[in-house]
């Protein structure tokens, strides 16, 4: 496919503001008589708010208001940043509240203080007195799931959700005898924690007609504005959310976090401007988390290495509240069946449990990572236990072209995989290395790894797809777009003006995009998760960009009596198809459309698209490593990831995408991990200092490469890229260790300390 | 508790009444208005708030507003002369090293106090200069890439 302005590296829309301080994040507007608030969070794990004494706090200079949840009127609400579902029972739990005095984890929201400023509001958490009465706590999905565990939701049994399925002709015990082999194993992740580089930060006041303002950083605004109003109990017109700029969210603004509670203290404060600006240490704790899981895994294995048979049950660890419930552990099995599709049978079940740890829900690529390095972990040590080429074991097993998913009844209509397993092969030397590597001793030892992933384009079938874009053309031909999809950080402003300009047929430079997402301006999308908005945010671009170019030629043939069809927009000007000519420009057609005195009709158009297909993404990592077995550290000496997201829509915001993508998944391998205090559930390191996020000295040259097929169901070819490279880094590495010391680890995150534990465990540390 | 200082900030000589208590972050967003300097984390971990100091460049957050008395201070926001971007600012929009933004005033301030030194650098040193700001969206490629292209450009 041909394109003018799609796949060029066009410069980010708002860099230049970025660069000079320009960009106004929420922190960096406000109103004018400001209150500031602070949350009182507990210091147990579980329990109950007994007896709570304010009087002091509330008698300090410059405290406005202490709310409790007996004086903050605040309904119940859920927090996922999902779609409404008309139908009840796949409505997501509204288990949440402003404030509880039911705690059900350490940090939970049991006061709040809202003072003129920050520094009173924090002195007066001080002053405010718990009683507390304890219960059991638990950090572990499947104690949390034992029978005589204390249930943190009443009725629950401690279960967010379930779900099981099979697939397959033949029964899976019958798959498993009919194999040659059978291997199983447990493989285990931890939680992990977003740490975008702005912490949570909203405020609200309400307009003089009573409607309600929450000026917040999101990823939903729409949705947003939904639960408010399911919160308040408040019409959802009488609700106006604005987003600013947003320093970064990977899925944890995919939550509404604090949104209630601002707006609701507000409320009840007659309407004056709140602020609260979450610290790091209550972000990292109180806001979400990647789930920590734990896969029983199984697989059937004929001789030639073909897949038979494939089970596993998984509990994901999903913290203390439902938020996105069981959809991350849900999606978790419908990527294992896809990625490498069994012969015979295939058969799932997974849990999330309500533990007493921090709140579980999207983090970037949304359950992926981790049922990834579960199964190539897998994948791997069926390679070694058969003593065959892991490459090879993969090409037998993966999913092609072609492929008809039984459980979304989706077509993958282009699957790149081969060439990113023959481009990771050329770019590691991977015979040549796996050989050299083969049989090493000493205390720095290295090794090659390759891990693959799968991956859905937005959410479809699984969840409505809309978005909606509008256009409207200005007197000098240039074009304002708004949508409601949502720019993060991740690019959505850029690709969306190049794809507008694209389909326009005007310079990328003519279109305007909209980076504050207004509710009361900017038609509804869901937002930014699921790698969605250019695949789905991009449809409703080119459904607007076409009907603004067919409505330019309608004035164009009609101002220059011309036959429509013998004219065509490009690089703004009306040019004749046969040979180029410019007869006018946008511009002049633009100003006709604004100031003729008989036929001015502005040239505009407001559109939604739905979306009910799905391109799956693919890709792949492959790394080098060297281990020294007597410190348990890893040095990265190559990685790369390879990607085939369809249609690369600006190749150097795509590379930036992968590289902070291929960071996070370093991390993750390498030194990410939540640490909870076993003895009253405290969260021990939410501190930038203490939780190792890769800083410049971890982190190598990551190298990136794109295998581009035309996807037929993207607007413009284009599949998921947005989430896609934070999958695989971790078990290329995994598996790169493994080629390197012998030794299987199979629980994340492999820092020095686990290194090393499982380095005397296999008797390495005594060799060298 | 209260006191006035004076200090050069982007150029121009201001004097501040302030808290004692109060960092030079604070003091630079809430009472001078230069929202370019990000709180990340409050306690120098992020390196968000970096700004320069009489040409170094240090965390503001944990840099009290008093000790600011004096001295020269600089933000992103005086980088930009007549509405053209400094070498550093330019490199770094046209290398795609910005994302989501937020840490990149302070990578600006770093970059531009290499910058400003005159001196060569590796691309490891580069690599170190900066290894005090975090990023969570680029995987600090582009920021090194930008970084270095802009030293070269004498």
């Amino acid at each position: 496919m041909e394109f003018t302005t799609v796949g060029k590296s066009y410069k980010r829309k708002d860099a230049a503001a970025k660069v000079t301080g320009k960009a106004q994040y929420t922190r960096d507007i406000g109103r004018n008589n400001m209150l500031y608030a602070k949350v009182l969070r507990s210091t147990i794990a579980h329990g109950f708010v007994k007896s709570i004494d304010t009087a002091k706090a509330e008698a300090l200079e410059g405290v406005v208001k202490v709310f409790t949840p007996d004086n903050l009127p605040c309904g119940n609400f859920p927090t996922a940043g999902h779609p409404y579902s008309l139908d009840p029972s796949h409505q997501d739990k509204a288990d949440r509240k402003a404030l509880t005095d039911k705690v059900r984890f350490y940090g939970d929201e049991v006061a709040a203080v809202v003072a003129v400023d920050e520094l009173i509001a924090q002195k007066a958490l001080k002053l405010i007195t718990v009683e507390y009465e304890e219960l059991p706590f638990y950090l572990d999905a499947e104690e949390a799931l034992k029978d005589d565990a204390v249930e943190i939701h009443e009725g629950s049994k401690n279960i967010t959700g379930h779900n099981s399925y099979t697939v397959g002709d033949v029964d899976i015990n019958e798959a498993f005898e009919k194999s040659d082999y059978v291997f199983e194993e447990v493989l285990e992740v931890l939680p992990v924690q977003h740490c975008h580089m702005e912490n949570h930060v909203a405020y609200a006041y309400t307009e003089g007609n009573g409607r309600l303002v929450v000026v917040t950083s999101t990823q939903i605004p729409h949705i947003t504005r939904r639960i408010l109003s399911q919160a308040l109990d408040m019409p959802a017109g009488m609700i106006r959310v604005i987003k600013p700029i947003i320093g970064g969210g990977f899925g944890n603004k995919q939550d509404v976090c604090i949104e209630p509670l601002v707006a609701a203290m507000s409320l009840a404060l007659g309407g004056r401007p709140v602020m609260y600006d979450m610290d790091r240490e209550e972000c990292m704790s109180c806001t979400r988390t990647r789930h920590g899981a734990r896969f029983y895994m199984k697989t059937g294995v004929r001789k030639d290495g073909r897949f038979l048979a494939r089970e596993l049950t998984n509990y994901g660890n999903g913290g203390a509240y439902a938020a996105h419930g069981h959809s991350q552990v849900g999606k978790m099995g419908g990527n294992f069946y896809r990625t490498y599709p069994a012969e015979l049978a295939t058969k799932y079940e997974g849990y999330t449990a309500y533990t007493n740890c921090s709140v579980a829900a999207a983090m970037r690529a949304y359950g992926i990572p981790q049922i990834t390095f579960a199964v190539e972990s897998h994948v791997e040590n069926i390679a070694k236990a058969m003593n065959m080429d892991p490459m090879k074991l993969r090409e037998i097993n993966m999913v092609t072209q072609g492929f008809k998913d039984k459980l979304s009844g989706i077509t993958i209509n282009t699957c790149e995989l081969p060439e990113i397993v023959k481009t990771a092969k050329e770019y590691i030397h991977w015979d040549a290395k796996r050989a050299e590597y083969a049989h090493q001793t000493g205390d720095k030892r290295r090794g090659v790894g390759f891990a693959l992933f799968s991956y859905p384009t937005a959410t479809w079938p699984v969840a409505l797809e809309i978005a909606g874009a509008r256009m409207v053309m200005n007197q000098d031909g240039s074009v304002c777009l708004q949508m409601g999809a949502t720019e993060i950080g991740q690019g959505a402003a850029t690709v969306f003006s190049q794809m507008a300009a694209e389909t326009v047929g005007i310079p990328y430079d003519m279109v305007h995009f909209e980076e504050f997402t207004d509710t009361d301006i900017c038609p509804f999308d869901t937002g930014a998760y699921a790698s969605r908005q250019t695949y789905v945010g991009g449809k409703a671009v080119k459904k607007a960009g076409l009907i603004i170019k067919d409505k330019v030629l309608d004035r164009a043939s009609a101002l220059l009596s011309l036959e429509k069809g013998d004219l065509d927009v490009k690089g703004g000007f009306i040019v004749r198809i046969d040979n180029g000519e410019r007869v006018s420009s946008v511009e002049d057609i633009a100003l006709d459309s604004y100031y003729n005195r008989h036929t001015a009709d502005t040239i505009a158009t407001d559109v939604t698209a739905t979306v009910e297909t799905n391109g799956i993404a693919f890709g792949g990592s492959a790394a080098e490593v060297e281990v020294d077995i007597r410190t348990g550290r890893v040095e990265i000496l190559k990685l790369i990831n390879i990607h085939d997201s369809g249609t690369i829509i600006n190749p150097v915001l795509a590379e930036g995408q992968v590289h902070g993508g291929m960071s996070m998944s370093l991390g993750y391998a390498l030194s990410e991990i939540m640490l909870y205090n076993p003895k009253n559930g405290a969260p021990r390191n939410n501190n930038l200092l203490d939780y190792k996020v890769p800083t410049l000295m971890d982190t190598p040259q990551l190298d990136v490469a794109f295998v581009e097929p035309y996807e037929p169901t993207g607007p413009y070819g284009n599949k998921a890229l947005g989430e896609p490279p934070a999958i695989t880094p971790a078990p290329a590495i995994r598996n790169a260790i493994l080629q390197a010391t012998g030794v299987e680890v199979n629980k994340l995150p492999m820092n020095p300390q686990g290194l090393f534990e499982h380095f005397s465990a296999a008797g390495l540390t005594e060799e060298v | 508790m209260h006191k006035k200082i004076s200090l050069t900030v982007n150029g121009t000589k201001r004097s501040v009444e302030i808290d004692e208590r109060e960092s030079l972050l604070e003091v630079l967003r809430d009472k001078l208005g230069l929202t370019s300097v990000k709180q990340g984390c409050g306690v120098g971990e992020c390196g968000a708030c970096a700004v320069l100091i009489d040409g170094t460049s240090i965390d503001s957050c944990i840099y009290l507003a008093s000790w600011a008395d004096g001295k020269d201070i600089r933000t992103v926001e005086g980088l930009e002369v007549d509405g053209k971007l400094s070498d550093v600012q330019q490199a770094f929009v046209d290398e795609g090293a910005v994302q989501c933004g937020f840490c990149i005033p302070g990578f600006v301030i770093s970059a531009t106090e290499l910058k400003e030194s005159g001196k060569d650098y590796t691309r490891e040193e580069i690599r170190r200069a900066l290894s005090g700001h975090l990023c969570r969206c680029t995987g600090y490629q582009k920021i090194v890439e930008a970084t270095e292209k802009s030293l070269k450009k004498k």
